[in-house]
């Protein structure tokens, strides 16, 4: 067999020999061109462009871009801001005047608490102010830890996790696990924050109407019948449900309980948002898992900010500890920001510290709330959106004038007519063009524990003023 | 005065760009380009094989009223193939490792997935988490140390203990006293927890309590972010701004409101991860340039304009550039004199960060405007933060007053978060009256001139011990690089050891060869201070040899860094640098 292939061999070169010098010269030429096209550069359709130099310069010449921004008419209302001057407590001084306030989201009344300030004055004194680093390179402080520890012992969750800007929490969270390709099911309603996580996350998103249950579930089927079709991308495609617990925009509860069954039957992640909920509902104010008496460790993740009810700044999420640590390396918000400042943790601490010695504040305010809901009824013209335990009420028209434009102005006079007679109310702000849903025009009404049985009659009274007034 | 700030003759003989990404006298370059090719700035004249020889060699000394001088050693051959073995080693060990784990071998210290939901699709796909479980875990203890004290030129750390290799750890309840701070971005030095700061934040805490409770739209709109707002204009000298409660969020939150479909956004490729965020949510198209390459960027410029958008081929609505004024993983700054001409050119809109530049450069602290000498206006938004140089937590975004006014409506940030707390605005007032000089004091500019010195002291020495020293030389950020994956961890922890907390970071924020160490200089750092940090540097560079640098062994050659090893000596000898700068 060996002396075989040398035969060939030989003859081969022997062929060499004998072939025409014209053949040896064209197979040459072959093997080049082959080697050049191998070789040559890859040309693109894109970059062939047939423009001369000078035609280019023209181009360019010519080109005139939109100006940056478009000008804004003089007398937009964000070009005036309300003025605060002093604590936006209690009483707050808006514009010169003192009103009651019934705008800011200071529920438990910590935002001029005494035992908050000395506690955040201590950790001043110690700390500084700034952290002046994220949290992988010193910016983690002892007091961020104990925070930390302090909230997954208050949620009675294993891990919480602590950003340094209530918007950013959740923002940051949702694409942190959703990533491109998976699926994330939204209600209709959700807020502006989790909108923006979930474009962050560019995943599929699908929503559902607001807290229908028929709605979501349809649409749960509907992928698991395409999940059957291609099971095997199924198996790697994540779900979650992201849901507000008390929803900013609609100030009702979301159905806990049936979402919860409706992750074991379809095997999807539940995604909470707790802000508006947090230090509100449940008898120690843990939120709307307490509310219901849902099991915590069913809720994959919970956030919340620490902006509202505990009268800080920054937000927090809380769960198992194998969802929770992810974030502290792929947290968008919470890896590359400066951490919270130290004082503004010590002052939470201190009002967690409050919330867990006397759970009556939650009772107390449960019962304002409920008491200003009954106040505004039957308002002519005006009706009350949202729960009645919820702390931060909507207050629309009855009937809408088919603009938007006149019914914000129509709900803006009521405000002045109110901030005239020293209460402080607020529209509900939207950007129009951005929302997914844009939640019809409102005046917010903002409960706190503060407030006086004769602060109450005096805004409901106000109001029906203003409305007998204005909508006339 | 220091000499960076020094604009003498000498200084305007040698100004321009002395950047070298690599020690090869590159072929000077003269500008040409209107004329033959109608580019504002040379096109590279021929392809060079290693594409970082390519960095950083377009020099246009007329825009520049200083010195340019910005350096990138090119990363020694044997040292990036051993850095290559050595992840080489750690991935094959991270199989073995996982291998073990997975058939019970090795105890698994992960967290686990509840038992309810074992079913349910996995949270995480097992590859994703290789490289923390088997690369990071090993080194973990060098990042999220916790401190207890004020981040200022010391810092208490909690000394933490782990049994577990790193998985979890636990605080000895020992306090490791007087760590030398070489790390927080404590720039001008006012992480302070005593003098008039302090004291004016403990007053408006008195005033106003810590938080607000609702957005700048609604009824969190205080008189004092009114007058901070003011104090930013003034400082940066711009017609208005906008003050935000977080520095990540004013560029993620803000560059969608400025740009849209439509729009062309060219971002650096080292950008921050808050600006990639927002220009991706903003839904313009995105395109990279190079790193401070203004050939890079004027070529992006030019096609977009030709060739409009995709497919459509309408043309572009606007142009975004987005830059950085220091680069905080690099140490460079950006070439903003390019930049504008460039930008002023093609007419497009320049976005600014400042995030790391803003107090910490310039004669004034005014950031790169203020330290190119150049117009503040050129600038269509100037963003930055106030955590850094201030001390403080928040950033800010000024510019022309239309600009201000249509954020104020259509900035996510002013209508959906939480307006800024009131200590912290007032730390931002406070500190900056005080670089002003408003406090009627001089201990701004003190403390501006402390921050310059010490930046070229610190630079110089660490040059001259033989590390390689990455940007530019009057960046405070500086970066020393480590490239070997287990250097990280090693020089990291041998500096704690002699008391001196730094910071080291590897892939993925770097590219993964070049992991590195980066000090942040400050204003606080006395001397003593520094020059403790440079023997314990030094030291332990010895130890884990890290003296990479070729360019002291070969002093003579012309065009190497040694013959310029600071601007102080060419300052002194102008005419012996010559033939190095154009």
């Amino acid at each position: 067999m060996a002396s075989g292939q040398q035969w060939v061999l030989v003859e081969m070169v022997q062929a060499l020999y004998e072939a025409p010098a014209y053949h040896l010269v064209l197979e040459g030429i072959l093997i080049l061109w082959i080697i050049r096209l191998l070789f040559s550069k890859t040309y693109k359709l894109q970059e062939r462009s047939d423009l001369t130099e000078k035609e280019k310069e023209d181009l360019i010449e010519e080109w005139q871009p939109e100006p940056l921004v478009p000008l804004m008419s003089k007398d937009h209302p964000s070009l005036n801001y309300d003025i605060v001057t002093g604590p936006p407590s209690h009483k707050i001084i808006v514009n010169g005047k003192e009103c009651i306030n019934f705008a800011s989201f200071n529920f438990l009344g910590f935002l001029d608490n005494e035992r908050v300030k000395q506690k955040a004055l201590t950790s001043l004194r110690r700390y500084g102010v700034g952290t002046c680093g994220p949290r992988g390179f010193y910016g983690t402080f002892d007091v961020h830890l104990e925070l930390e520890d302090r909230l997954a012992k208050f949620m009675k969750t294993e891990e919480a996790i602590i950003y340094s800007y209530g918007f950013a929490t959740i923002a940051s969270a949702i694409p942190a696990y959703s990533k491109r390709g998976d699926i994330v099911f939204v209600d209709e309603a959700a807020c502006f924050s989790i909108q923006k996580g979930l474009q962050a996350s560019r995943s599929f998103i699908k929503y559902f109407k607001h807290n229908d249950m028929e709605d979501l579930e349809r649409l749960l089927k509907e992928q698991e019948i395409e999940d059957q079709r291609n099971p095997r991308k199924a198996r790697v495609t994540r779900r979650f449900i992201v849901v507000e617990g008390l929803y900013i925009n609609t100030a009702d509860v979301c159905p806990l309980p049936d979402l919860v069954k409706l992750k074991y039957k379809y095997k999807v992640r539940i995604f909470l948002e707790e802000s508006m909920s947090f230090g509100v509902l449940g008898e120690h104010g843990r939120g709307v898992t307490e509310h219901f008496g849902v099991n915590i460790d069913d809720i994959d993740l919970i956030s919340a900010n620490m902006e509202n009810a505990v009268a800080s700044i920054g937000g927090f999420c809380c769960g198992r500890s194998f969802v929770i640590d992810h974030q502290r390396l792929s947290g968008q918000g919470y890896c590359f920001s400066a951490s919270l400042p130290p004082m503004l943790a010590a002052a939470a601490i201190e009002a967690l510290n409050i919330m867990e010695e006397d759970p009556e504040i939650f009772t107390i305010l449960r019962e304002k709330c409920k008491h200003v809901h009954k106040a505004l009824q039957e308002i002519p013209g005006v009706k009350v959106v949202g729960e009645a335990y919820a702390p931060a009420l909507h207050l629309q028209l009855e009937r809408s004038s088919g603009s938007r434009d006149t019914d914000v102005r129509m709900l803006r006079s009521i405000v002045d007519y109110c901030l005239e007679r020293q209460i402080a109310l607020t529209l509900a702000r939207y950007l129009d063009k951005e929302e997914r849903f844009l939640p019809p025009p409102s005046i917010r009404v903002v409960v706190t524990i503060e407030q006086t049985e004769e602060d109450i009659e005096k805004a409901a009274s106000c109001i029906r003023e203003a409305a007998l007034a204005i909508l006339k | 005065m220091p000499p960076s700030m020094t604009k003498s003759s000498a200084n305007k003989q040698i100004n321009g760009d002395v950047c070298h990404r690599t020690s090869n006298g590159k072929t000077s370059s003269r500008r040409n380009g209107f004329v033959k090719n109608h580019c504002l700035f040379q096109q590279p004249q021929q392809k060079s094989r290693r594409p970082s020889e390519n960095d950083h060699v377009v020099r246009n000394a007329s825009l520049y009223n200083k010195a340019f001088v910005e350096q990138f050693e090119e990363t020694p051959l044997l040292v990036a193939v051993l850095t290559y073995v050595g992840y080489g080693i750690l991935t094959i060990f991270g199989y073995l490792r996982d291998f073990l784990r997975h058939w019970g071998m090795e105890k698994c210290h992960v967290a686990r997935e509840r038992e309810e939901q074992k079913d349910f699709v996995p949270l995480y796909q097992d590859f994703e988490n290789f490289y923390t479980r088997n690369l990071y875990m090993r080194i973990r203890d060098n990042w999220n140390r916790p401190i207890c004290s004020v981040p200022g030129a010391k810092m208490d750390l909690l000394e933490r203990a782990s049994k577990d290799y790193n998985w979890t750890f636990q605080h000895t309840g020992k306090v490791v006293k007087d760590v030398i701070n070489m790390g927080s971005y404590n720039y001008l030095g006012f992480a302070e927890n005593t003098g008039r700061c302090a004291d004016a934040a403990t007053e408006s805490t008195h005033e106003y309590g810590v938080g607000v409770g609702s957005t700048r739209y609604e009824m969190g709109n205080l008189d004092l972010h009114e007058d901070l707002e003011q104090l930013v204009a003034r400082f940066l000298g711009v017609e208005s701004s906008m003050a935000f409660g977080m520095g990540f969020a004013t560029n993620s939150m803000n560059i969608p409101a400025l740009a849209g479909k439509g729009c062309l956004i060219l971002s650096d490729e080292l950008n921050h991860a808050s600006l990639v965020l927002g220009a991706r949510l903003s839904g313009s198209i995105i395109r990279v340039f190079k790193h401070n390459n203004m050939v890079s960027l004027e070529k992006l410029l030019r096609d977009a304009i030709v060739h409009g958008q995709p497919r459509t081929r309408r043309p572009w609505k606007k142009i975004l550039i987005l830059v950085e004024g220091i680069y905080s993983m690099e140490g460079s700054i950006v070439r903003l004199p390019e930049v504008i001409a460039l930008k002023e050119r093609y007419k497009a809109f320049l976005y600014l960060d400042e995030a790391h530049s803003i107090g910490a450069l310039g004669p004034r602290g005014g950031g790169v405007v203020d330290y190119f000498g150049l117009d503040p206006k050129d600038v269509d938004i100037m963003m930055g933060t106030f955590t850094k140089s201030f001390g403080a937590a928040g950033g800010y975004i000024g510019g022309k007053r239309e600009l201000i006014d249509y954020l104020r409506s259509h900035s996510h940030s002013a209508i959906y978060a939480t307006s800024m707390s009131p200590p912290v605005s007032q730390q931002i007032i406070t500190s900056m009256k005080i670089i002003m000089g408003e406090d009627g004091t001089t201990l701004g500019g003190v403390r501006l001139r402390q921050l310059s010195e010490n930046t070229t002291y610190f630079r110089r020495k660490l040059r001259e011990m033989g590390f390689i020293i990455y940007g530019n030389d009057d960046s405070p950020v500086v970066p020393m690089m480590l490239y070997m994956p287990a250097k990280i961890g090693a020089f990291g922890r041998e500096m704690l050891k002699r008391n001196i907390g730094t910071v080291v970071v590897g892939f993925p924020a770097t590219p993964i060869i070049e992991s590195r160490a980066r000090f942040c200089v400050s204003a606080a750092h006395t001397r003593d201070i520094l020059d403790t940090a440079l023997e314990a540097i030094s030291e332990v560079g010895d130890v884990l040899q890290l003296k990479y640098s070729r360019h002291q062994r070969r002093p003579h050659l012309p065009s190497s860094l040694g013959s310029w090893s600071s601007e102080e000596s060419l300052l002194q000898e102008p005419n012996h640098v010559k033939p190095s700068v154009m």
